[in-house]
């Protein structure tokens, strides 16, 4: 067999990263090259560069240093009892494609992620390794995202962290059980205590020490994880309330749901479905309800009696549905909790709607010019020249908004 | 009836340059023409002169949104901005109404301009051109809706600033050479050599796409096909969309193969090195009660928190259970309270080091609330089924003493929770004959809402401390 090219280990190390879904580049430091002394530049804001017929973003040169792994992840397409073709990158194969890539306006940077070669600590120090070439003698200024080790030496976390913008850690599935019995060598505690590990490390890079020194940064763009979503038994309330767990525990910026989708060699342990995207949706839906807009988590896995989302409307509506006795809300005097309630009406429209309402009362047309959504939004609001009448306590209200019944398939 | 011809390059400097003119001479929006570029050259009519006086003021926000929707492709936005401005005069409040028809409209300029600018840093795209001194060179070509290469090129700038560059649009062209830029006329697609990191682009963009999860419309949304023949990736777009869904039928109609050989000998091997043989009786202790999942409380917990201490320890410190900070570093006694009570033990004359300190229940109980997580209270089952792991920490240790902080931990040593504020200061038994002193929790002390009541518990818990300090002294000998 000859030796493959850069090209061919691109296509299989790329093809082997495309189940991460996490494509951040945003909230990290700023930085600049403008002085001519380097390369690259971070401005609050991510830049997706180009757009996958998936209808994913491509920001970073998201790929694993190698798809060679110890571990037999049941999920993984790069589990040791898997036959899909193996390939491994150079530390400076990684460095070049990273920096021709970013040069070309590409990329906003680099997303490393890798298999298990040998140890855990040999692999995450050659990926440690590639960011310190880029920072330090490529004086590469652009994002990186380095996926953590959890099992690596605490060291080799540390050294990540002061190179890299973001680190993560998935929890790869939404139970502890599930874990075991899909990922057995990966330890869920293990997992908690590295992102444990990871907060304590940006915390204390944060305060400054009693000479009024201020440490290293630590991973500025903080840290993120991932769940699988239908691999498992996991119900809808479990996953939420494992998000919101993590979230209040570890300081994470996302928690990624990512739904199960099929892999080239898949295992017999666990069956190949459709990927059940529009879930995958409703819980990112649910998750913004519960960081962005004050809802509990009992408000929106409450509603359904078997703890999943209703499919067919957004966890708002559903909620609006079941709690009629709310609405409808008088958009000119409703506090600003209520607002964010309104199906239809997102926070930026009740930041509008609060410092216009300061200088006069709203009408019908302002909301939709302040970027409501009015077919939703009307059943459950009153202001000047519009009230919905017996609309809101409408028993059709909910067919009004779900898509129509589909018969299903004999074959 | 004014004439204001505005240059394509500087266009915002000029327009508020002369839009202050207008103002201060109170030319009402109807009275003015504003024409662009080299429209009419020679009706060029300059900023009119006039009193910039306190009249031609206006909110920073209005100042913020023309210098964006100066840059729009519309002919109009000179004279809407202007009117805006005109009715600014007697409303300054009319900047935040969001509902306002003509503010609105500017407002979507605005967000079109600024749309258009992030696409374009977005998909713009450099081949690598020859070089002309020792910096490497780059040119690109991109054709945006508006004219906004002059105030996008700063980024550029900043991104690109170790290399030359050249940008050419359909009006504008932008080249950077050594760390400064200059702007010439626009033109049309320039030849550009082959660059083959190309290839090396579209093979990364074939292969991150997930054939499972198609999904046109959301890819066009984001990157209408406007963009893609500028864009080296676009070209496979078609066929990627044509394949996917075989592609993804494949995957689900394979057979599971057979694992190649060698993974049964990796997995194998992995299994050989977990297990690590006890070094002494307190680590085999840990790495058991890792493990534990004897109550609920393991699951939300990061991890179990076991006592610390010397093994011959005289005094045992037995508090509530670990806290946030605890429950990350894997410590006890480590967060706000743990830091309270070593400096009253400290004042008592109480060697924390000297000491073995743990706690009734070993994972931390809490709910999550947002970025935080609030503390709760374990409850009776949880607490004796944690029992057993601090039994078997006081057989290791063998206290002489044990100091029972809370009514937790009362409750797990003495069997009796209530009343602590009462049984405080006294000595009681666990039910080997251990001596428990009973005292506050130092959290307590860190929660008590009024000045003299704080005073009251600091007194009390120093005594506690001190009659602890004093007992051991006694039975030192």
């Amino acid at each position: 067999m000859s030796r493959p090219t850069l090209q061919d280990k691109l296509a299989i190390l790329s093809d082997a990263a495309k189940y991460d879904a996490s494509c951040a580049s945003s909230g990290t430091a700023k930085r600049s090259s403008r002085k001519g002394d380097g390369l690259g530049s971070t401005e609050g804001s991510g830049i997706c560069h180009a757009y996958a017929p998936d209808g994913r973003c491509i920001s970073l040169l998201k790929i694993l240093l190698t798809n060679f792994c110890i571990y037999d992840c049941a999920y993984c397409v790069n589990r040791v009892s898997s036959n899909v073709k193996r390939a491994r990158f150079t530390v400076d194969e990684v460095v070049t494609l990273t920096l021709e890539f970013y040069r070309r306006n590409y990329i906003e940077g680099l997303f490393l992620s890798s298999g298990i070669v040998r140890s855990p600590d040999e692999t995450m120090g050659e990926m440690v390794e590639i960011a310190r070439k880029l920072r330090v003698e490529h004086r590469f200024r652009g994002y990186i995202h380095l996926k953590t080790i959890p099992d690596a030496d605490p060291g080799l976390i540390e050294q990540a962290g002061l190179h890299a913008d973001r680190l993560s850690i998935n929890v790869e599935l939404p139970t502890d059980a599930s874990v075991r019995a899909y990922a057995p060598e990966k330890d869920p505690r293990t997992i908690r205590k590295a992102m444990a590990d990871v907060r304590l490390r940006k915390e204390a890079a944060g305060e400054r020490s009693h000479t009024g020194r201020r440490p290293a940064r630590f991973a500025p763009a903080g840290q993120s994880t991932q769940m699988i979503v239908g691999a498992d038994g996991a119900t809808d309330a479990t996953i939420l309330g494992q998000s919101t767990r993590l979230y209040s525990s570890y300081g994470l910026k996302r928690v990624y749901f990512s739904a199960f989708s099929p892999i080239p060699d898949a295992t017999a342990k666990l069956p190949l479905i459709r990927p059940p995207l529009e879930r995958e949706h409703r819980l990112y839906q649910a998750d913004w309800l519960l960081r962005f807009y004050g809802f509990d988590l009992a408000e929106i896995t409450g509603a359904s009696p078997d703890g999943n989302l209703d499919l067919g409307i957004d966890p708002k509506l559903a909620w609006a549905l079941a709690n009629r006795q709310h609405f409808p809300v008088d958009v000119n005097r409703a506090p600003r909790e209520m607002l964010l309630r309104v199906p239809g009406i997102g926070t930026k429209t009740v930041g509008r709607i609060l410092t216009t309402r300061r200088h006069r009362s709203l009408r019908y047309e302002d909301l939709a010019r302040m970027g409501a959504s009015m077919k939703k939004a009307r059943a459950f609001v009153t202001l000047g020249g519009w009230s919905p009448g017996a609309l809101t306590d409408a028993a059709d209200l909910r067919a009004r908004f779900a898509p129509p019944p589909e018969q299903l398939s004999l074959f | 009836m004014r004439t204001v011809a505005l240059p394509k390059e500087g266009t915002a400097a000029a327009w508020r340059d002369a839009a202050r003119g207008l103002l201060g001479a109170g030319t009402p929006p109807e009275d003015v023409v504003w024409q662009y570029g080299d429209a009419a050259p020679d009706l060029f009519a300059g900023p009119p002169e006039g009193p910039a006086a306190g009249a031609a003021r206006a909110p920073r926000s209005f100042v913020a949104l023309s210098e964006t929707v100066c840059w729009h492709a519309d002919l109009e936005r000179f004279a809407r901005l202007y009117a805006l401005l005109w009715r600014l005069r007697g409303r300054p409040g009319l900047m935040q109404d969001r509902g306002d028809p003509g503010l609105a409209r500017l407002r979507e300029m605005e967000k079109a301009v600024r749309r258009d600018r992030h696409k374009m840093t977005a998909f713009l795209r450099f081949r690598e051109i020859e070089a002309t001194g020792a910096r490497r060179r780059f040119a690109a070509w991109f054709e945006p809706d508006h004219h906004i290469l002059e105030p996008i090129a700063p980024f550029f700038m900043r991104r690109f600033g170790d290399m030359d560059w050249v940008i050419v649009t359909p009006d504008l062209t932008a080249t950077f050479t050594d760390g400064d830029v200059s702007f010439s006329d626009g033109g049309s697609r320039p030849p550009l050599p082959e660059d083959a990191t190309e290839e090396l682009w579209a093979t990364y963009f074939r292969n991150i796409f997930n054939p499972a999860r198609l999904k046109v419309k959301a890819m066009q949304a984001e990157m209408p096909k406007k963009y893609w023949k500028n864009l080296p990736e676009a070209a496979a777009i078609p066929e990627l969309i044509a394949g996917a869904q075989a592609r993804a039928r494949d995957m689900q109609a394979a057979a599971p193969t057979l694992a190649p050989a060698r993974a049964a000998r990796i997995s194998e091997r992995l299994r050989m090195t977990e297990d690590l043989p006890p070094v002494d009786d307190l680590d085999a202790l840990r790495r058991e009660a890792e493990g534990c999942d004897r109550c609920p409380l393991h699951r939300d917990a990061t991890q179990v928190v076991v006592g610390e201490g010397p093994r011959d320890a005289p005094l045992m410190v037995v508090g509530e259970q670990p806290g946030d900070q605890e429950d990350l570093a894997g410590r006890p006694f480590v967060g706000p309270a743990g830091q309270l009570f070593d400096r009253f033990a400290e004042e008592a004359g109480l060697d924390r080091s000297r000491a073995f300190v743990t706690n009734a229940v070993k994972h931390f109980k809490f709910v999550p609330r947002g970025k935080r997580r609030i503390h709760q209270k374990p409850d009776a089952g949880e607490v004796q089924a944690c029992r057993w792991w601090l039994d078997a920490e006081r057989r290791l240790v063998r206290p002489d003493l044990i100091l029972a902080m809370g009514a937790t931990a009362a409750a797990s040593l003495t069997g009796r929770g209530q009343g602590i504020m009462k049984r405080r200061g006294t000595f009681e038994e666990t039910g080997d004959g251990t001596p428990v002193l009973l005292t506050l929790h130092p959290s307590y002390l860190l929660r008590v809402p009024n000045e003299a009541a704080r005073a009251a518990a600091e007194r009390d818990f120093r005594a506690d401390l001190s009659a602890a300090a004093a007992w051991l002294e006694e039975h030192a000998a």
